[in-house]
């Protein structure tokens, strides 16, 4: 059978299935034997899933049960599915390792909640993807086992930090991915890598068995090829968990915030576009293809109007103040008593401190030191409240701009992929996520959507926000922007 | 900032640096805290800096055998790991069942 897995969508393969036209097993072998050619180079996979000592089930044993499903009636549209999950969310009997050495023999003791919901979808889980390290960095090459390699340009950066879940489905490795987006996380390598990448409204999905890395902007998300698929994954794993307090009743929630004026927003055409944001910058390419997005959403009815909201641009410094000091907190966890590597020291603090700086690269360290100066006596008020102040004042601005429109939007990032090695300064590097960390800070849904390639053939992504709860409405603009 | 001050913050954060590695923190820190600072002169209106996220509490209730993950030790389970278990007998000598299990332990240090 010949099937292109790089168009095939979990729609397709689903009716497929249904049909007796494809089984769970040959899909899943299809992707494995993608995996085999080109894992070594592209490094996407920390570990693909045989059979595991700890209890972790083997991709092709879970097909096979998908399988049995499936021809029983019981399939769900995930059933049989092949599914890439990023390296910091917890799978029974799995390593989870963050892309760290710290965590490289962690083997989790129970399920995230997003995998008890896929597993009960009957998806199968086919491996675990390389990542920056705890999630910190915009290009995996903050990893502890090496950088991805972008699909399309393999001397380019896949983005990051959840780089792996992207490559996986842009090369064919799996059909659809879960990663996590702090300040980007998601939507920018899904950008980088032509796919829809989506995160949730800040609590939409619980957090329970996601590595923290800081707690108040975390969200676990959909990779996919289209944002219907995006949109299956989607409404599997949101819900409200007990064990995450911060999580809601989605369903629940949406049906009751999401009339705003009589309507549905889900109907919303009208867009709001930043124009003072979008100034300085930004690749010419990436700005060209901004503006003929515009001219399409315009033909297909979509009403586009100019907004001023004057905070935005301080949503990248707010962010790097309270990020690095959570991170700070969440990762004191990891001194080698409870969790991870561990090397004796001379006394308890100096295995403390031995331990962690054996555990954690740079990058970590400086944001776990940058953490502890914004939190620290004489500059808490300068800095962490203060961000805090000004997180506020984001937060506003996006609900008074969407008393007047349905989503804002602008590129998803200023470039197209860049180069290994390109960005050697953090604060360039950090400048990758200036369009996509203000959903984080206010806690709204945001979609990366592929809008076209630059003349090197290299993805560009747009990037939609929407108010709170409007999940299910973003994924509505994809469609009509690929029609 | 200089390096001593680097130094003093890893040791608060319990983090150990090498040399060469102190030199470019600090810079990369120097130029972090340039481009956060912005931040300190934004004016805002005068408002608390309110946080979101704040602690929720559950009921501290036993948890159930089977029906979550946090309930792995049931007293069921603990039994079972005793091979000599045996129903308790009420202290009457008529023999019948009491409440309660005895666990006959192999060795008390």
């Amino acid at each position: 059978m010949t099937i292109n897995i790089k168009d095939l969508t979990i729609e397709k393969a689903h009716e497929m299935m249904k049909a007796g036209e494809l089984t769970s097993v040959d899909l899943v072998s299809i992707c494995l034997q993608n995996i085999k050619e080109k894992n070594k180079e592209l490094n996407v996979f920390l570990e693909v899933f045989s059979g595991s000592a700890y209890g972790g089930e083997d991709a092709l044993d879970q097909a096979k049960i998908a399988d049995e499903m499936i021809k029983t009636g019981k399939g769900t549209k995930l059933t049989g599915i092949p599914i890439a999950i990023k390296d910091n969310i917890l799978i029974t009997g799995r390593k989870t390792s963050s892309g760290s050495k710290m965590l490289e023999n962690y083997v989790a003791s129970y399920d995230a909640f997003v995998i008890k919901k896929l597993k009960e979808a009957g998806a199968v889980l086919i491996g675990r993807t390389n990542m920056d390290e705890f999630a910190m960095g915009s290009s995996t090459e903050t990893s502890a086992y090496g950088p991805v390699k972008n699909p399309f340009d393999t001397s380019r950066v896949p983005g990051g930090s959840s780089g792996g879940s992207a490559a996986a489905v842009a090369s064919g490795m799996a059909l659809a991915a879960l990663g996590s987006d702090t300040g980007g996380s998601i939507r920018q390598p899904a950008s980088f890598c032509g796919l829809v990448g989506m995160k949730p409204t800040y609590g939409a999905v619980s957090r329970s068995g996601l590595t923290a890395m800081s707690s108040s902007l975390d969200q676990i998300g959909p990779f996919a090829k289209t944002s219907e698929d995006a949109r299956i994954i989607f409404d599997c794993i949101a819900g409200k968990d007990d064990i995450d307090s911060t999580s809601v009743d989605f369903a629940g929630v949406y049906r009751t915030s999401n009339v705003r004026n009589g309507r549905s927003t889900s109907d919303g055409k009208k867009i709001g576009i930043p124009r003072e944001f979008l100034k300085e910058g930004i690749d010419p390419e990436v700005l060209q293809n901004f503006e003929e997005t515009i001219d399409k959403l315009k033909k297909k009815g979509y009403e586009i109007k100019d907004v001023s909201m004057p905070y935005l641009k301080y949503s990248l410094p707010v962010y790097y103040i309270i990020m690095p000091a959570e991170v700070s907190t969440n990762l004191s966890r990891l001194d080698g008593m409870r969790y991870g590597l561990r090397k004796e020291g001379e006394s308890l603090f100096d295995g403390y401190k031995k331990s962690r700086s054996a555990g954690f690269g740079i990058e970590t360290r400086r944001r776990i030191i940058l953490g502890t100066y914004v939190l620290s006596h004489g500059y808490y008020d300068a800095y962490y409240n203060k961000a805090w102040k000004v997180r506020r004042a984001i937060m506003k601005e996006y609900e008074d701009i969407f008393k007047d429109v349905d989503f804002v939007m602008t590129p998803t990032t200023p470039t197209t992929a860049f180069k290994f090695g390109e960005k050697k300064d953090p604060v360039q590097m950090y400048l990758s996520d200036i369009f996509t960390v203000s959903a984080n800070l206010a806690g709204l849904p945001a979609i990366s959507i592929p809008s076209g390639k630059s003349t090197s053939n290299l993805p560009i992504g747009i990037q939609f926000t929407g108010p709170l709860y409007s999940d299910e409405s973003l994924f509505n603009l994809e469609k009509d922007l690929r029609e | 900032m200089e390096i001593k001050d680097v130094e003093k913050l890893a040791e608060l954060a319990k983090i150990e640096l090498r040399e060469d590695e102190k030199s470019k923190v600090l810079s990369d820190m120097e130029g972090i805290l340039e481009y956060v600072k912005v931040v300190e002169k934004v004016e805002v209106p005068d408002v608390e800096p309110v946080y979101t996220q704040k602690n929720v509490w559950r009921e501290d209730l036993p948890a159930v055998a089977g029906e979550d993950n946090s309930a792995i030790f049931s007293s069921d389970l603990i039994i079972k790991q005793f091979p000599d278990s045996q129903p308790a007998r009420p202290h009457d000598g008529s023999g019948a069942g009491g409440d309660g299990v005895f666990l006959k332990v192999k060795k008390i240090l």
